[in-house]
């Protein structure tokens, strides 16, 4: 089973969120950048357990540069097997997943596993397009995933309840939380990382579909109104009169 | 501009659906709905008065099959000259929309609040909602999915006419197994009152209390991550940064205290409503309305002046 985990770095999820250069850039000062919980949590980990139980690789791969390699390492340490970084910044997700699609088609991937979305971006796009560039089928927001020979049974949360689906392989997942449960890596698997192959592969000419033109933060919430507790009339009036939700 | 919206709906339109083609409408231009799903013609044809022109039907696709999905859409784009299609940013949506924007070589913006600015620009959420941002599309054809209970739907036109049309889907290549999706509950991305609770509820016996409050007032129930992680509540339930992101009218919290990836699964509230025993819990400063109590004399109350209130005319 060769199994292909996409990564993307993300900002710590306590990061204080600011812009600069005229609300234009996101200000990375003072930032901590992480794997992306739902790319580590969940598609990394899960890719580690069917590795572990059925053998064969796990590979991980990101787009980015030099600096993302601590985020690599991470998950290599975490327990991946080798890893691929496409030299280049990611700039919207067509770009992303197109970069990503061009290595997978080369390289033979049974299973490619991606979090459910980032939690920067929030697009839910790159696992889609991937497997859209492939012509492979694709599941999102898989909360269960378990691999019987060549067919994959996944769960998926659907509106107000679940949904149980099957496909065959080779197939594309987008992973959302119940997949599996956070590892943190040990000593002895962040020793062994310093020294897994890593692999940096130059980008494909590929132009980006979108662009962030601007950013900017909500308006401050004005003060909390406290309502006495035995004074739930006062609450039922204001939500009514001032608020107008019921 | 030739807009196409894509809707999925079985029994009954849902609430997104009309969120879609009303937010056609207010862009501008001629609106062509391709649905799937079981809902009848008849129905159908009701989102005329939101906005369509007319409604594509193709009853033999499977929603969950993605590919299907995608050339079904592709194949209504074609034949409808489509510059933008729209999507609800569901399930389906997650999964099809990106599919789309390959294949159509077509810039898909996800999570839409609002409309396009004069810049032809979208905002959207980012950061988990602890920011926004405005995104442009480079492409001739665009993709925007619209997040749920972003847009108001309302009624100005007149039904229009059902055509049955054929996606060329071919056969699914993914297999349902089964689905359970529980009865009677209201669900939760389109509700537009939430009553949550946490923890500080103390077991899951105690949630007849909550229940009866989103009884009285037609809201959802959902829950904090740890009380679905102790299993005291469903997980389709747990709404918050890895469940469910949720942007009712009204979100009212007890016993909850705010944790950071809570907010960001619930920030999109328009009103939140607090209700926790410790007059230092963080959710205090997301809150609109905060009330310092116990939340077992307080929701009873609360319950209570609903009832009250819902019984006198106004």
């Amino acid at each position: 089973m060769k199994i292909l985990v996409c990564i993307s770095k993300s900002p710590d999820t306590t990061s204080k969120i600011a812009f600069t250069d005229g609300n234009k850039q996101f200000d990375e000062n003072g930032v901590q950048y992480i794997v992306n919980p739902y790319d580590e949590w969940y598609a990394l980990v899960r890719g580690l357990e069917l590795k572990e139980t059925l053998g064969g690789n796990l590979t991980i791969i990101t787009v980015g540069n030099v600096a993302d390699e601590a985020i690599i390492r991470k998950a290599l340490a975490i327990g991946a097997d080798d890893a691929v970084r496409i030299d280049a910044d990611p700039k919207d997700a067509y770009y992303t997943a197109t970069q990503i699609a061009e290595y997978a088609k080369s390289n033979g991937f049974d299973l490619i596993l991606t979090g459910k979305e980032t939690i920067n971006y929030n697009g839910s796009q790159v696992a889609g397009m991937i497997a859209e560039a492939l012509d492979l089928p694709f599941v999102s927001l898989a909360t269960k995933l378990e691999i019987n020979g060549t067919t994959a049974r996944m769960e998926q949360e659907i509106v107000g309840g679940i949904q149980v689906v099957e496909a065959n392989l080779p197939l594309v997942v987008s992973c959302a939380k119940g997949m599996a449960e956070q590892r943190i890596p040990n000593m002895r698997g962040i020793m062994a990382a310093r020294t897994k192959p890593l692999t940096v592969v130059a980008p494909a000419a590929v132009e980006e579909l979108t662009a962030y033109v601007e950013y900017g933060l909500p308006a401050a919430k004005s003060a909390v109104k406290m309502i006495d507790p035995n004074n739930m009339d006062e609450l039922v009036a204001l939500l009514h009169n001032e608020a107008k939700v019921i | 501009m030739n807009i196409l919206v894509y809707i999925n709906s079985s029994n009954h339109l849902a609430k997104s659906a009309l969120e879609a083609v009303a937010y056609a409408k207010k862009i501008g231009g001629t609106i062509t709905v391709v649905a799937t799903g079981s809902v009848d013609d008849a129905t159908l044809g009701t989102l005329g008065e939101y906005g369509a022109q007319k409604v594509l039907v193709d009853r033999s696709v499977s929603t969950e099959d993605s590919q299907q999905v995608t050339r079904l859409i592709a194949k209504a784009a074609e034949s409808t000259g489509a510059e933008l299609i729209v999507f609800s940013h569901d399930l389906v949506a997650k999964a099809v929309a990106p599919r789309l924007s390959v294949r159509l070589k077509a810039g898909l913006i996800s999570g839409a609040v609002d409309v396009p600015n004069a810049n032809g620009q979208v905002k959207v959420n980012v950061f988990s909602g602890k920011a926004f941002g405005f995104v442009s599309v480079k492409s001739a054809t665009k993709i925007i999915s619209l997040l749920p209970n972003s847009f108001q739907p309302e009624k100005s036109g007149s039904a229009c006419a059902v055509e049955a049309f054929d996606g060329g889907a071919g056969a699914s290549v993914i297999k349902v197994v089964e689905t359970k999706i529980p009865e009677g509950e209201i669900p939760l991305p389109e509700a537009e009152l939430v009553v949550s609770a946490g923890r500080g509820l103390k077991g899951p016996e105690n949630w007849g209390m909550v229940e009866d409050l989103a009884k009285v007032l037609g809201a959802a129930t959902a829950c904090s991550r740890p009380v679905a992680d102790i299993g005291w509540r469903p997980h389709h339930e747990h709404v918050g940064q890895t469940g469910v992101a949720i942007r009712p009218n009204l979100y009212i919290a007890a016993g909850i205290s705010g944790a950071i990836q809570h907010l960001a699964g619930v920030n999109g509230s328009k009103v939140i409503v607090v209700i926790n025993t410790d007059p230092e819990a963080p959710f205090f400063k997301a809150a609109d309305y905060g009330v310092v109590g116990d939340a077992f004399e307080v929701l009873p109350k609360l319950t209570e002046a609903v009832k009250k209130f819902r019984s006198t005319p106004h």
